[in-house]
């Protein structure tokens, strides 16, 4: 539908593909300047996540439809996902500290910051300026299809260094697996070991009697009674005072109408 | 797809109207089908059946107040919902209800839209959908939608990987990464020879790639977030986990995500393993009953038939403790279909007729040894072993008496006469509550 879209565009002089362009062009940007300036972690990781949809959109629009959602669901879906589980386990009001350790500290990072983006810039500009852009003939043409292209690219071409690539990973995941086990103390125990710790001499196995049990009274200030009639320290707050009512107070007030 | 745009608008719109439809009927469905399983009536006050219950109860929570906790983050908050909607819609778009259908002299596809790798748009969906849970309940700034949205983040990473492994092989199988055309490769029987006879089997991919089937199945439930495997919202550990915060209009998007999320996984595997649209039956019996909208019957047929499965699951199974869900995806889906898809791709080669003798016995032979040795060293449960003495415990268990004698509560001394006074006189008992006042 959107490549229909782009030809009838096409056809009236403007192209699709430069219109979506310059509407997701500045929301790429917007989500990278975001990332750098947001105060929040997960709100940088958001606006990364949304720089990555926004390329993934671009894939398919340069025709590359497989790559532009595998990225979607590679980039987006699994490791956003990751990244944002390792952010909330940090809790959400973890912000970053704007206390200048160095003196000067960030006017240098700004100055250096743009000099890296310029040489980048410059080399790229330098690179491509003069290039004609053509696709491959053989997918251009439909002779093989998108994704036959890039597995025969993965799987021949640059097999080596996608197999070191992939070793790489196992080993680092591997490696960050070995230094975040930490072995369990002591050995597993069962069921029969907890039952035994919980009716060991000195501990109480049930649950705490909770306010106002056995009591006539539903007051968080009314003691629980024990079956014998006397009163569960447990149940006792700590911060209600305890005090008996007087005779007058404990009297019927005939607040009901219906005994006077 | 070359409709204009008209038929794009309506085709758009109609794929909204029977998603919501489908959730309406589905969230009723659910409900009866569980209240018969549980033997009793269920809603039945709303309309013919209680069919109008979802409705009355989409239009409760739409007039409810809207409240936004104070430590909510106010942006966030408000995208979730609408992420996890949009997303649950979308991904219906590329799913085929039918073949080409005459529509006001125009011929087009009962198909929103379809292109070279339209099976990764649902993929790619659903794994941002997951987006609106997690980012629901970060957001909340409460413990338990937090503690939802872990688990949601965990659970759908984790089922995410043996699902595209089950569609994986469906890819393998077919060669195509498209909806359509995986439902038209599913048309063609499998010729296979036993002994000499020839006999046809049905090229539904749920026959050739009956493991895929299964995992597929059970992923799809956990991505979905259904019970059993609802964990993000498990209502007796977390409330109402991620959604805890949410009200009104905001909560109904959730549930109507869920419910969509449903709708749209049932299609999906209808699509990739059921035929599609294609009749339940060999073409030969009734010439059309695969042209036309005719199709459109046996879609939703198999669809219904799946949320059956789901309503099915909630009423019979409870809910998984947490690691035992995730020892589930992770030792026993994920292996297993890695181990399925290389068994799949090495028969492949040792079917095919073009490759010489020596290399095809070479893998079907590595084959059956991999599924030999994944039986073999399949991990077992370890026996249960008689006790050699009964257990008395660590200073004897505080076990009652054997002549214990019950004593009386002391409430029922306070409010009851003795048995014996109990009998009633002039026939006004002790009981009567409104006598003694």
């Amino acid at each position: 539908m959107m490549i229909d879209v782009a030809q009838t565009v096409a056809q009236n002089g403007i192209s699709g593909e430069s219109v979506f362009f310059w509407i997701l062009a500045p929301i790429a940007l917007g989500g990278a300047m975001g990332l750098v300036l947001a105060r929040s972690a997960i709100h940088a990781a958001l606006m990364l996540a949304v720089t990555m949809l926004c390329l993934a959109v671009f894939y398919i629009m340069q025709a590359a439809p497989f790559l532009g959602f595998v990225q979607i669901m590679v980039y987006t879906g699994a490791i956003m996902m990751l990244f944002l589980f390792v952010l909330m386990l940090f809790g959400r009001d973890s912000k970053d500290s704007m206390f200048e350790t160095l003196r000067g500290q960030r006017l240098f990072a700004v100055l250096l910051g743009i000099g890296m983006a310029a040489l980048l810039a410059s080399g790229l500009a330098r690179a491509v300026s003069g290039m004609t852009i053509a696709a491959d003939p053989r997918w251009a043409t439909g002779a093989q299809s998108n994704v036959e292209a890039i597995a025969e690219a993965l799987f021949s071409t640059y097999l080596f260094p996608f197999e070191v690539m992939a070793g790489a990973l196992t080993v680092a995941a591997v490696g960050a697996l070995m230094f975040a086990h930490v072995a369990k103390k002591g050995g597993h125990r069962g069921q029969r070991e907890h039952s035994r710790e919980r009716f060991a001499p000195g501990s109480y196995p049930g649950p705490r009697p909770g306010p106002g049990v056995f009591a006539n009274s539903d007051s968080t200030a009314t003691p629980a009674l024990r079956p014998d009639g006397s009163i569960e320290p447990a149940s006792l707050s700590e911060y209600v005072p305890p005090r008996q009512l007087t005779a007058a107070e404990a009297a019927p007030k005939h607040t009901e109408g219906r005994d006077a | 797809m070359n409709d204009p745009i008209w038929l794009m608008l309506v085709k758009g719109v109609l794929v909204f109207v029977v998603l919501v439809l489908l959730v309406l009927f589905t969230i009723w469905f659910e409900r009866r089908v569980v209240a018969i399983m549980q033997v009793r009536p269920g809603p039945n006050r709303n309309g013919p059946f209680g069919l109008l219950q979802s409705l009355a109860d989409g239009l409760k929570l739409a007039f409810k107040e809207d409240v936004m906790p104070r430590t909510a983050d106010k942006v966030v908050f408000i995208a979730a919902p609408v992420i996890a909607v949009t997303c649950a819609f979308t991904a219906f778009a590329v799913i085929p209800f039918g073949p080409e259908v005459n529509v006001f002299g125009i011929e087009t596809e009962l198909q929103l839209t379809d292109f070279e790798v339209s099976v990764l748009l649902i993929l790619a969906c659903s794994a941002l959908g997951v987006y609106g849970i997690v980012l629901a309940g970060w957001s909340s700034g409460s413990t338990y939608s937090l503690l939802g949205a872990l688990r949601a983040a965990a659970q759908v990473i984790s089922y995410e990987i043996a699902l595209g492994l089950a569609v994986l092989t469906v890819f393998f199988q077919s060669q195509l990464m498209s909806t359509g055309a995986i439902v038209e490769a599913q048309a063609q029987g499998l010729p296979l020879t036993f002994g000499g006879t020839e006999i046809t089997l049905p090229g539904w991919y749920f026959i050739i790639l009956a493991p895929s089937f299964v995992i597929f199945v059970i992923s799809m439930v956990g991505e979905t977030n259904r019970a059993p495997f609802d964990l993000p919202e498990a209502e007796s550990e977390l409330v109402a986990g991620f959604a805890t915060e949410y009200s009104s209009l905001k909560y109904a998007s959730f549930f109507l995500a869920e419910y969509v999320n449903m709708v749209t996984m049932s299609a999906l595997c209808v699509t990739l393993f059921l035929g599609g649209w294609a009749a339940p039956f060999p073409a030969s019996w009734w010439p059309g009953a695969n042209e036309g909208f005719m199709p459109l019957v046996w879609f939703f047929g198999k669809v219904l038939a799946f949320l059956f499965f789901y309503v099915w699951l909630r009423g019979t199974l409870p809910r998984l403790r947490y690691d035992q869900f995730m020892r589930l995806g992770w030792k026993v889906l994920v292996p297993v279909s890695l181990v399925w898809l290389m068994v799949l791709a090495a028969m492949n080669i040792g079917l095919d007729t073009d490759n010489d003798l020596p290399t095809r016995i070479a893998f079907a032979g590595g084959a059956a040894i991999a599924v030999m040795a994944l039986i073999f060293f399949w991990p077992s449960r370890k026996q249960y072993e008689e006790p050699a003495e009964p257990d008395t415990g660590l200073g004897g268990f505080p076990v009652p008496p054997l002549d214990l004698a019950v004593p009386p509560s002391p409430r029922s001394l306070t409010e009851l006469e003795p048995a014996s006074t109990a009998v009633p006189v002039n026939g006004s008992g002790p009981t009567d509550k409104g006598e003694e006042e």
